[in-house]
């Protein structure tokens, strides 16, 4: 039995369910990356997820393709980072309320389009994006079995922390954009507008968190739309962009502890009560939080024995 | 030589409720330091970010090298060769001195790199062509207060300032530091030519450093003299409209009972060394110990554990006979302490809240502010706070507005306002007046006074020696955690400085 569990557990099988489930995640975190080094807390992403897997299928269903489908949602993922930000940076609203307001709104507006267009039952098998085979890839071992044959934006999703990264650690735009978050004043003191950097983040945020929906109603599940189908991605998304220091590498790393348990959660279904394996991810993304506020505590005891902050 | 670098030309700014520049015009010489001076709120800092941009004048006209600027912007002000200082500093804390130094301008390989190779290169060129020696790859946040200023210098010379306005640079450095930056403002005026306007309060480096003054009040230049023709009376009573007496203050009574004592006490700093090394005093009712040190002897470190933000190693600390240590700070206070804290920004107020917030802080719970301690009562407050505000002249915006839009002078008086008025016996005060105009720190002074003479058990810390000769009864030197030398009576300023360069220590080491 525990040798059944095992090679079970350990199978490229849940190598390849890990990739999978930590795409998704990972997207929406390259999002909240640019969002936290911005200085915006965004808590807005699941609503964004969640939009950019219905517009994924509504372009989909509606013009007869997957790419008119992404299309959709990248043009949605603007509007969506334009109104995030014009309620944040340009109203200086409370993030906090705004990003709960977008995630309400945005399951509102989705159940009640999904029912209008596809009826209580939601809709399937629209046209998805395409599996990717690699030639040559098969004959390796293992590694081939976990990184072959999958959908396109797994590995759209490498390049991307690559870009990501890149952008915001050896760019110009990258500096402007981490200044902007730590300190506004010092941009504005050398002539550019922070605001212009929240506002690209925001946007940013809005495109790669729809990408993130879209991977998963138009990739992950081959054309479908659930109601509430983002399903607290976002918030797991969220604990990455922290645990990671917003560091988009960090991040994609940080997304495949969360896919790895949560395949294991999936496998160990057979054995377990899957009431219980599902809770797996969310007590990873616990644990996550726990170890950020561990972090900050030894920092702060490093930084000695003053018990009050001191202006830096 | 007398080229015109910069000319106001009947500019005014006006703010909510404010008129912060009054009709003032004004011709900067090229190759000059010329001092800006004037009380807290006086419109110095106001007109100076008319010039580097960050204000839009609601009157008047402004000239950069003769021409005249029509669109106000720090990149418009930047392209015309104005650099300024900040008196807060404007670096990104986790970048490195290169990195924030080509901030907006970044050097560049291909069209989109950041090329920190040339950063750092580039740096380094500048540190050495005027000298200002800092490593272009520490983290800023690493950095020391004076070479974080440093940084600061260095990046609007990045920039090509040929105009540098330094807004009260001296307020955060050691006297050493000082020196080191006067250095290099003489260099760069001698050698590149370059024009500084400085902002300050202290009287005693205008004379030192600048080539011209002007004088401002109450928004408006009341006067412009060459250096070499005034003297600091002379400032002071332009500042403040009236002259100024630097009066010996009135002290009365006799010491009384032992309210701060302080028993071998030893205490660690920030990296973890030994700050306050077994260190005893005691401080009577009626009585003023002044701490005189060079920054960095463990003065800070002694404040903030008697006061209950630092932990304490070992020792005792007494406060009215009760012990209080290892207590949180609110227990301190409650045994009859109050503490005006050295960093007003850090831990003296809430930038954020408004001033009626920031005077009440302390005392919320109190019966006569609240209903049933559900509700404020607001007209109490209101009253209480205004009350304050008027007693301690705070110069701003009213009650409601935020602290953080006071200037730095006007926020120590409500750090003041506050803390004098919980009446209580005991008073640690650390740094008064730094940053504080003339007018104020006279005010603030015979404030401190009133208390010693109303029976205050007071300890004082401050960077200015002049401000401790003037109010202590007694005073000890710190060096290196360790006192040094007690003092009292005629205070002769040649042993209380070996007494803070450590070197009646040494002679007993040697003995």
């Amino acid at each position: 039995m525990l040798e059944d569990i095992l090679s079970s557990v350990f199978s490229p099988g849940t190598f390849n369910q890990m990739l999978r489930s930590a795409t998704p995640v990972a997207l929406a975190a390259l999002g909240g990356a640019m969002t936290e080094h911005a200085g915006i807390m965004n808590i807005g992403m699941d609503g964004m997820i969640l939009m950019g897997a219905f517009f994924g299928v509504l372009g989909s269903y509606l013009f007869g393709s997957a790419a008119a489908g992404v299309a959709l949602v990248l043009a949605m993922g603007v509007v969506v980072g334009l109104f995030f930000a014009l309620f944040t940076v340009k109203f200086r609203s409370d993030e906090f309320i705004i990003g709960t307001a977008l995630n309400t709104f945005a399951l509102g507006l989705t159940s009640f389009l999904s029912r209008s267009i596809f009826g209580t039952a939601g809709t399937k098998g629209n046209p998805a994006l395409p599996v990717v085979h690699i030639p040559g890839l098969d004959s390796i071992p293992f590694l081939g079995q976990v990184l072959n044959d999958n959908s396109l934006f797994i590995y759209l999703t490498w390049a991307l922390v690559l870009v990501m990264w890149l952008f915001v650690y050896r760019t110009p735009y990258g500096f402007w954009l981490r200044a902007s978050g730590e300190k506004p004043e010092t941009l504005r003191t050398a002539g550019i507008a922070p605001e212009r950097m929240k506002w690209l983040a925001s946007i940013l945020c809005g495109i790669l968190c729809g990408l993130a929906g879209a991977h998963l109603s138009l990739g992950q599940l081959q054309g479908t739309f659930a109601e509430d189908m983002a399903n607290s991605r976002g918030y797991i998304a969220f604990a990455c962009v922290i645990f990671s220091k917003a560091n988009p590498a960090v991040a994609y790393g940080a997304a495949l502890m969360f896919g790895f348990f949560d395949a294991i959660g999936l496998r160990l279904q057979d054995y377990v009560s899957s009431d219980l394996t599902s809770t797996i991810p969310y007590v990873i993304t616990i644990v996550m939080m726990v170890y950020v506020v561990v972090r900050s505590q030894r920092r702060k005891r490093r930084a000695g024995r003053r018990l009050s902050p001191r202006q830096g | 030589m007398d080229e015109i670098a910069v000319r106001f030309e009947h500019v005014s700014m006006a703010f909510p409720g404010v008129l912060a520049n009054d009709d003032v015009t004004l011709d900067v010489r090229r190759g000059e330091v010329f001092a800006l001076v004037g009380e807290n709120g006086a419109g110095k800092s106001t007109l100076m970010n008319v010039l580097y941009g960050i204000n839009t004048p609601t009157d008047g006209r402004v000239f950069i090298a003769g021409r005249e600027v029509t669109d106000f912007s720090p990149r418009t002000a930047i392209g015309l060769g104005v650099g300024m200082v900040h008196q807060h500093f404007m670096l990104v804390p986790s970048f490195t001195v290169a990195q924030n130094i080509v901030l907006g301008r970044e050097p560049r390989r291909g069209r989109a790199f950041f090329d920190n190779a040339a950063a750092e290169s580039t740096t380094r060129r500048l540190v050495a062509e005027y000298g200002l020696e800092v490593d272009p790859s520490e983290p800023v946040e690493e950095l020391s207060v004076g070479l974080q200023q440093r940084v600061e210098i260095l990046k609007t010379l990045y920039r090509g300032a040929e105009i540098l306005i330094l807004d009260e640079p001296t307020a955060v450095l050691t006297p050493q530091e000082t020196e080191e930056l006067f250095a290099v403002i003489r260099r760069v005026v001698r050698e590149k030519n370059m024009t500084v306007i400085i902002i300050t309060h202290k009287l005693y480096e205008v004379l030192a450093i600048s080539d011209r003054v002007g004088v401002m009040r109450k928004g408006q230049l009341v006067g412009v003299r060459d250096t070499s023709q005034v003297d600091e009376q002379t400032l002071a009573s332009m500042m403040v409209g009236r002259p100024v007496l630097y009066d010996h203050l009135e002290k009365t009574g006799a010491p009384g009972d032992v309210l701060i004592q302080v028993e071998d006490l030893t205490v660690r700093d920030n990296r973890e060394l030994t700050a306050v090394d077994g260190l005893s005093l005691s401080v009577r009712a009626g009585e003023i110990l002044g701490i005189a040190a060079v920054e960095g002897n463990g003065q800070s470190e002694l404040i903030e554990a008697i006061t209950g933000m630092r932990r304490i190693e070992a020792g005792r600390v007494t406060i009215c006979g009760r012990d209080a240590t290892g207590l949180d700070p609110g227990a301190i206070r409650a045994l009859g302490l109050a503490h005006v804290p050295e960093d007003r920004l850090a831990t003296g107020v809430s930038r954020n809240g408004t001033v009626t917030d920031n005077l009440l802080a302390g005392r919320q719970r109190e019966k006569r502010f609240n209903r049933f301690g559900l509700a404020r009562r607001t007209s109490t407050i209101q009253r209480y706070a205004r009350e304050l505000y008027e007693r301690f002249d705070i110069r701003g915006a009213g009650t409601d507005s935020a602290v953080g839009d006071l200037s730095g002078g006007n926020m120590q008086k409500v750090v003041i306002a506050r803390e004098f008025s919980f009446d209580s016996p005991v008073l640690i005060i650390a740094q008064p007046t730094r940053g504080v105009d003339v007018g104020a720190i006279e005010f603030i002074h015979s404030q401190i006074i009133a208390r010693r003479n109303a029976g205050c058990a007071i300890l004082l810390c401050s960077a200015d020696l002049d401000e401790v000769f003037r109010l202590a009864d007694r005073i000890v030197t710190l060096y290196e955690g360790k006192i040094t030398g007690e003092f009292t009576g005629e205070f002769s300023k040649d042993e209380i400085g070996l007494g803070m360069t450590g070197g009646r220590r040494d002679k007993e080491a040697a003995s």
